[in-house]
């Protein structure tokens, strides 16, 4: 950092309207948040994540470290979480199935990593830019029950507001959080207004070391013991027990949502992430044809917005659930609504986009 | 009784620990004559004639290695298995004051975790890594580890360990000593020779110390328990068997500091 001059400035000052891509929103966003750590390991479509970052970084400075894997990448984030730093990293498709050992870690450690997921095709490598087939294993990925929050935001002003936001998130709750992206958002370039978030009155919460921190172990203070093993079955139960008992405590506080016209919804579609675009162009045309339909797209998939759909369901008499996997948003929703019986239909298409023609054809056909 | 022989009573049931090592967790859980309990203690004199005890954020691995996570008086986390360098990667690079130890077995540093150990070694990572060769997975039940002798029996190679079929031990230090800069410490040393142990240790810790670059030491360390063998017989293998293979020695030592 010897021949970098150190702007002291924030890197995002007041309100400013941008033309970017995703990830470079992303790589601003986490600037604007105060992130001070990024390590990671290239791959496609979350690259340019790093390259901005690794270009705008050094001048305020913060740290990068290009890891062997993205199991070092997610192992030297949580390395710098651990010593008090607002930290993250980026990943997709398989190094979204190597990062969930280190964030199994984080779960069961409570240790606040955001991790930024930008969703290519899967399984295996599959394609590299684009898919919704990441949902099971962002929620539910890890030897665990799933104690992490997801958002899945889907145009470039939510990325730059659910990024600043993971940061909190993960920081008041202590649970690992994630943005669920996608290679289209990643790449595709958008207006937004980047700002700074003192200026919208958002505080960052601030971060602390939880390891390593002041004073002298044993005797100014107890030392800091963390593990993730046990010696019991029951001693397990109970911390996993009251871990999953604050996770269903707080998520009320969490989880988010978006209803587009469902006071008096027949029709109710379902998606999320960037699908919800066409959703939403449907839901406008086919309003105009004067069909009764709405569209609703839980924001947090993890914790999920039971109760919020639960009641957008009751004038409901079909539903459609859209995405860009083979129901993957289907099985949390199934579950979110156990118990009720409104058919439904589908449109899976795993690994391509949705088009809203494509959900108004189907509406009408439905209708 | 005399309170001269409670005296000698209590001197014998307290022995000298050093004073890094966490009172409230001895004895430790190591079994008798682990390996372990000595190359900590090695470490534990270190971090003492060192004063770095309230710097030292020490990680563990999983492998028998993972029931130090209480051990010292040190801040300690105790990572996945392999994935103890990274961890403490990550924190040195978060915080640079802070003096960062990785310990692990041979399993966690020469198989699962061999890429971090490489790449954090090749990166001069300011770190010191500490493996407990042990010649097997000792916390799985005795399984073939990388460093498995030739013709050694384990869980997994009942036989003997075949070289044509597995391949040769791994040399870590050897390894480390390959592919690090001048500025990088690497040792081998032994739980059979405390002293010079504990000397490389207070090198490897010194160098990350000034800031140089990456230090690993290897300790020999015996397994009683997965080995199945006495007392004789395992100390006949640390100190007769295994340095034939594992040569007992200094791999890298940076030249001396200037001014
Ligand atoms: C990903 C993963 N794979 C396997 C294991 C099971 N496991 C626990 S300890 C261990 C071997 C430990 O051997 P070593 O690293 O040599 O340490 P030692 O117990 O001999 O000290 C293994 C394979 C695990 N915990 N995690
Ligand atoms: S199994 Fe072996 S390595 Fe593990 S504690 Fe016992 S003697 Fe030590």
């Amino acid at each position: 950092m010897t021949d970098q001059t150190i702007n002291q400035q924030k890197p995002v000052q007041g309100e400013k309207r941008m033309f970017m891509t995703g990830n470079e929103v992303i790589a601003y966003a986490a600037l604007a948040a105060g992130a001070e750590m990024m390590c990671g390991y290239p791959i496609t479509p979350q690259n340019e994540i790093m390259h901005y970052w690794t270009r705008l970084a050094p001048k305020y400075e913060r740290r990068f470290l290009q890891t062997e894997d993205e199991l070092s990448a997610g192992f030297s984030t949580l390395g710098g979480v651990l010593a008090g730093r607002r930290a993250f990293t980026a990943t997709a498709g398989p190094g979204n199935v190597l990062m969930q050992e280190p964030l199994s870690m984080a779960e069961m450690m409570r240790i606040p990593i955001v991790l930024i997921v930008q969703q290519r095709g899967g399984p295996s490598t599959a394609t590299v830019i684009y898919s919704q087939q990441e949902v099971t294993l962002t929620c539910y990925g890890g030897n665990g029950e799933g104690a992490r929050i997801v958002y899945s935001p889907s145009n470039h002003q939510e990325l730059y507001d659910y990024t600043l936001k993971a940061f909190n998130t993960a920081w008041t709750y202590r649970f690992p959080t994630f943005i669920l992206g996608d290679g289209y958002q990643a790449k595709m370039r958008e207006s937004l207004t980047i700002y700074d978030p003192a200026v919208r009155g958002v505080q960052m919460v601030p971060t602390e070391p939880i390891i390593g921190g002041p004073g002298a172990p044993g005797t100014e203070r107890e030392a800091v013991h963390l593990r993730n093993t046990f010696n019991t079955e029951e001693e397990l139960y109970e911390i996993i027990t009251a871990m999953m008992g604050e996770y269903d405590r707080i998520a009320p506080s969490i989880v988010e949502h978006e209803a587009i016209q469902t006071d008096d919804a027949e029709i109710l579609i379902l998606s999320h992430g960037v699908v919800s675009r066409a959703t939403a162009a449907a839901v406008r045309e086919l309003r105009e044809a004067g069909i009764k339909v709405g569209s609703f797209r839980p924001i947090t998939l993890r914790p999920f917005p039971v109760e919020a759909l639960r009641n957008a369901l009751k004038p409901v008499k079909k539903m459609l659930i859209v995405e860009s996997a083979q129901g993957q948003l289907a099985k949390l929703c199934k579950e979110a609504i156990y118990g009720e019986t409104t058919p439904i239909e589908y449109i899976f298409k795993p690994g391509v986009g949705v088009t809203a023609e494509e959900v108004v054809a189907k509406v009408k056909a439905m209708a | 009784m005399s309170e001269c022989m409670e005296v000698t009573a209590t001197t014998l049931l307290e022995p000298k620990m050093p004073r890094s090592w966490r009172r409230a967790s001895k004895p430790h859980k190591f079994c008798p004559g682990c390996g372990h309990g000595d190359v900590l203690k090695a470490l534990g004199t270190a971090i003492d004639d060192l004063g770095i005890q309230d710097r030292v954020v020490f990680g563990c691995d999983i492998g028998c290695s993972l029931l130090a996570w209480d051990f010292f008086e040190c801040d300690t986390v105790q990572a996945h298995h392999g994935r103890t360098t990274p961890v403490i990667t990550g924190i040195k690079r978060a915080r640079p004051d802070r003096i960062c130890i990785a310990y692990m077995g041979d399993g966690g540093g020469y198989a699962i975790g061999a890429q971090h150990l490489v790449n954090a070694a090749t990166r001069n990572e300011r770190i010191t890594v500490i493996l407990a060769n042990n010649t097997n997975y000792a916390m799985t039940g005795g399984q073939m580890a990388p460093t498995t002798l030739p013709g050694q029996k384990t869980e997994t190679c009942p036989y003997g360990r075949d070289i044509e079929a597995m391949g040769n031990p791994t040399l870590g230090p050897e390894m480390v000593a390959a592919i690090t800069k001048e500025n990088a410490y690497v040792a081998r040393g032994t739980m059979a020779n405390m002293r010079q142990l504990t000397t490389m240790l207070k090198k490897a810790l010194q160098n990350q110390i000034d800031g140089r670059g990456f230090s690993f030491v290897e300790a020999l360390a015996s397994c009683p328990t997965n080995w199945r063998m006495n007392a004789k017989s395992t100390w006949d293998f640390v100190e007769k068997e295994m340095p034939n293979y594992f040569k007992v020695g200094e791999l890298k030592v940076p030249a001396p500091k200037e001014g």
